[in-house]
């Protein structure tokens, strides 16, 4: 039973970081290049306008409830699973869900460096 | 990418781990706290280490939102995910932990994957509205890779 909650609560994580770090990617692809503008119209600008985005609010609400359930995850399950598994399953899915939902380019290079990133978070935790 | 784009990814790389080592040696030495204390967390950013940490996840994200603005989100991931092989390096040369061969091979698969997406285009370009998924792949490399190794005119991205 335990074991049916660990992975529920890890799917939990995976689940709201991939929504959060969506979110985040298209608020600051809405907010634009922040280098240039800055020059343009100054750091505390650019600072206000990404904070009143509201597609980065809801990311970062997605982010706060990621971590929430990673202290439940760890409550339930030790760290030694449940970090190495939420981490690169998150990198899996932020690779489907930036193709489907952001539309980026997810090429046959970009699928190999997430597979192999996300082994490679799973292995050092070993 | 010019310079100073690399610049910021570093940045994600190393406020993220050093952050997060921080963090975790102050937490250690305030030692657990119960549920049923949870004040004692608001007590914990007192501890230097804790509060240096937090600082230091702060810029973290200020260069991971900043990166995000210029670049594909399946790039600044992999991109940035050598902190994974900066902290193992750190516990294995500067605290003389003990690596085990999984770990190593771990740090070199993440280190190749880092290599996979380096040579690539850092942002999809997405011309005058026209579906990307319906552009066909020349022998497996996508139009937008050459494009973008090519130098075509790109509307995002521009290096300054």
């Amino acid at each position: 039973m335990k074991t049916i909650y660990t992975w529920a609560a890890i799917l939990a994580i995976v689940v709201a970081s991939v929504i959060g770090d969506v979110l985040l990617a298209r608020a600051m692809k809405q907010v634009g290049d922040v280098d240039e503008l800055r020059r343009r119209v100054g750091f505390l600008a650019v600072v206000g306008r990404t904070l009143s985005n509201p597609t980065f609010l809801l990311g970062v609400t997605a982010m706060a409830v990621a971590f929430f359930s990673l202290l439940f995850a760890l409550s339930w399950g030790d760290v030694s699973l449940v970090a190495p598994a939420a981490a690169s399953l998150t990198f899996i899915g932020n690779a489907i869900a930036a193709k489907v939902f952001l539309h980026e380019r997810v090429d046959r290079r970009r699928w190999i460096a997430a597979t192999l990133v996300a082994a490679g978070v799973a292995l050092l935790a070993g | 990418m010019t310079f100073r784009k690399y610049l910021v990814l570093a940045g994600v790389t190393v406020f993220a781990s050093a952050g997060d080592a921080m963090l975790s040696h102050g937490m250690k030495q305030i030692g657990s706290i119960s549920l049923n204390h949870l004040q004692s967390v608001i007590w914990a950013v007192l501890n230097p280490w804790v509060a240096v940490g937090i600082l230091l996840l702060l810029a973290f994200f200020a260069t991971y939102m900043t990166a995000l603005s210029w670049a594909d989100l399946t790039y600044v991931l992999p991109a940035t995910s050598l902190g994974y092989v900066i902290l193992a390096l750190v516990a294995r040369f500067a605290l003389h932990e003990h690596v085990s061969p999984m770990r190593w091979l771990g740090i070199a698969f993440i280190t190749s994957g880092v290599g996979f997406i380096a040579g690539g285009p850092e942002i999809t370009v997405h011309r005058h509205g026209e579906s990307l998924e319906t552009s066909s792949d020349v022998d497996g490399i996508p139009l937008l890779a050459k494009e973008a190794r090519s130098g075509a005119p790109r509307v995002r991205g521009m290096e300054s």
